[in-house]
């Protein structure tokens, strides 16, 4: 009985224990110690979601991510510590500001495709990353700047990274169940019509310009709220956190966690941060092996299975969960139907040479 | 700007130009071929330079030879970027083939920083470190290199692309791969062909830039971005009028900075070059697009 309501709401108990676990995090006496990276988990995961939007439902590429979380962690650093706004207020400014830039720069951007989309994006990108670091006057140039004030509701100030471990996840799981009814809702559906043909979308009355341009402006407001956070998280800011590489790290996040998944974008950006933060950090004789490690990744998810490792594992599991007990008869069934095919399936295989010896 | 500075802006923006020109012929090799945007490119030019200094600097080899096997090298990296990365994922869809790229250009970055160091390196020029004196402007003789070599790998190329068998196929695959694999040309080993030749020239870009402009491990996004602004103005299909965009982004590039008015400072040299390939970019837009639906 409870069984079968479980079997029936499996989705919601996942995201139930999902959002429990992550509840329990920063108690000292459970994962305490990686609070911090799970806040940086949080800030990425938002901007993640917002590319898995444009980059999997959508079908358009942007490169240059990072201009929109970097314009929202300056509007915020230059609002709230130069002129003295409230971070709140400073915040919603960034996010309008950052939402109007997208927008304006959107129409014409999104008459491009592919290709020239992408190296578009990326020269956005580049072009910010220079303004930051080049306007010494404002953003403080390379060195950035320091001193931002936390943020604080009432008397209440976000000033320990536990208190801010939950105003960030607060934000991030907010912005998932959105992107979630986004993704299920009429919008959803569309922009699923516009990633498969383009023409065929128009032809039933979607107006495919608007809806890249909707979706593009809203992954930048998400971007933006990240870099708020990002702000007034670190209280300091630099241009290094917003460059090309830091672009690319978020493709690669939307790529682990599966480029039309909303919450394998968690295990992207988890996956991710942890990869760099925690496990490549012991191997200081071996500088610059993230980067090597983040090329592996795109090209390997990429070539072998182009949904994304979250959705690959998933989709596995799924299988096999169902299969398991069968697995052997169906293998030898197919064996027996599809000799020719299987011979050739194995040969397929990427380590088929290592084993054709034994096997032949 | 009296007359001797505007020959000097003149002849640097002619220098930085050529080098636009010759990433710019890669990526428009490729594109033509095979219908690939390689993200990659910048990165054979970064190659070519620190090689270059690593052979020849660090190992000692008589500058030449240097040269040489750098270039090699960087060809041989793109053989083995096409041969692995993207020749397994043939049937990919466009997004899938950017990522690749993307992939590769960071993978060659990391381990060219791993091996190399991340510190910015100048090999020796070719013939001293003097200068020539023309027009009233000063020409370091490394500058006549670069705008030689570029000038006589633009017209090897040509004679290539025009006169030679495996040129003409290329060319052929460039108008239609399917009919051209319908007369019997392996179009796969073409597109491998010219993966090698974009990644030569490539290289060489990086080994004649590097003794006046320095070269790191780094260097390759922004020269790549740059070289695919020359390769726009051709659309990706014509190799002279890329030559030509590759010039007149060095030139626009240098005279912007000559003048110093405004925001034109030579702090925003690189946001100069970004907002000319954003306009080209959309000036041609309609064309283009046109060409990838062609594709």
């Amino acid at each position: 009985m409870i069984l079968a309501w479980a079997k029936k709401k499996w989705s919601w108990l996942a995201v139930a224990a999902l959002i429990i676990f992550l509840a329990l995090v920063p108690f000292k006496w459970f994962l305490g110690q990686y609070t911090s990276i799970m806040i940086f988990v949080g800030i990425s995961t938002m901007i993640t979601v917002g590319l898995c939007m444009l980059m999997g439902y959508t079908g358009q590429v942007s490169l240059g991510q990072a201009a929109f979380y970097g314009l929202g962690a300056y509007f915020s650093a230059v609002l709230s510590k130069t002129h003295g706004l409230n971070p709140w207020l400073a915040m919603v400014i960034a996010a309008i500001a950052t939402g109007t830039f997208a927008y304006i720069i959107g129409y014409p951007i999104f008459r491009l495709r592919g290709n020239y989309l992408a190296m578009a994006t990326l020269g956005i990108g580049l072009i910010m990353w220079t303004l930051f670091n080049q306007m010494v006057q404002f953003t403080g140039g390379p060195d950035g700047m320091s001193g931002i004030p936390y943020l604080s509701i009432g008397g209440f100030s976000f000033d320990t990274s536990f208190k801010r471990y939950f105003l960030v996840w607060f934000f991030c799981l907010a912005i998932l169940f959105l992107s979630q009814n986004i993704v299920r809702s009429r919008t959803g559906r569309a922009l699923r019509a516009i990633h498969g043909n383009e023409a065929a979308a128009e032809s039933l009355g979607i107006n495919v310009t608007q809806f890249k341009v909707k979706i593009f402006v809203l992954s930048a407001v998400y971007a933006s709220l990240a870099g708020s956070l990002f702000a007034h998280h670190l209280r300091h800011v630099s241009p290094q956190s917003f460059d090309f590489l830091a672009s690319v790290k978020l493709v690669v996040m939307a790529v682990i966690g599966g480029l039309a998944s909303i919450w394998g974008a968690i295990f992207g950006a988890g996956t991710t941060r942890f990869l760099s933060d925690e496990v490549l950090l012991g191997f200081n004789k071996f500088p610059q092996l993230d980067i090597i490690i983040y090329g592996l990744i795109l090209m390997l998810v990429m070539i072998l299975m182009p949904e994304g490792l979250f959705v690959a594992i998933k989709s596995g599991t799924m299988w096999l969960k169902i299969n398991w007990r069968d697995l052997p008869a169906i293998m030898k069934r197919m064996k027996k139907d599809f000799p020719e095919q299987v011979k050739y399936f194995l040969s397929r295989l990427p380590l088929a040479r290592l084993w054709r010896k034994t096997e032949p | 700007m009296s007359a001797d500075q505007f020959v000097q802006y003149l002849m640097s923006g002619l220098t930085q130009g050529s080098i636009y020109a010759l990433i710019g012929l890669g990526f428009t090799i490729i594109y033509s071929v095979t219908q690939i945007i390689n993200f990659a490119q910048g990165e054979f030019v970064m190659l070519g330079g620190m090689l270059s200094y690593v052979l020849a600097v660090e190992a000692g080899l008589p500058v030449p030879l240097a040269l040489i096997i750098a270039i090699l090298i960087a060809a041989g990296v793109g053989a083995l970027m096409y041969i692995l990365a993207i020749r397994t994922a043939r049937r990919a869809s466009v997004i899938s083939l950017i990522i690749i790229t993307i992939g590769a250009a960071i993978f060659i970055r990391g381990i060219a920083g791993n091996q190399f160091g991340v510190n910015a390196v100048s090999p020796t020029p070719f013939t001293g470190r003097g200068s020539i004196s023309f027009l009233g402007a000063y020409i370091e003789p490394q500058a006549l290199w670069i705008i030689g070599i570029t000038f006589l790998v633009t017209i090897l190329l040509y004679l290539f692309l025009s006169h030679t068998m495996v040129g003409k196929a290329l060319r052929a695959c460039a108008v239609n791969p399917e009919a051209a694999s319908l007369v019997g040309i392996n179009t796969k080993a073409m597109a491998l062909i010219a993966f090698i030749i974009a990644a030569a020239i490539g290289g060489i870009g990086g080994v004649v830039i590097a003794p006046m402009a320095m070269a790191s491990y780094g260097m390759g996004v922004m020269l790549g971005l740059k070289g695919f602004v020359a390769a726009a103005v051709g659309g990706f299909m014509s190799p002279i009028a890329t030559v030509i965009g590759g010039i007149m982004l060095g030139i626009i590039e240098s005279l912007a900075v000559g003048f110093n008015w405004g925001p034109f400072t030579s702090a925003y040299k690189d946001v100069i070059a970004l907002v000319v390939l954003l306009l080209i970019l959309l000036i041609r837009s309609g064309k283009l697009a046109a060409a990838e639906r062609a594709a």
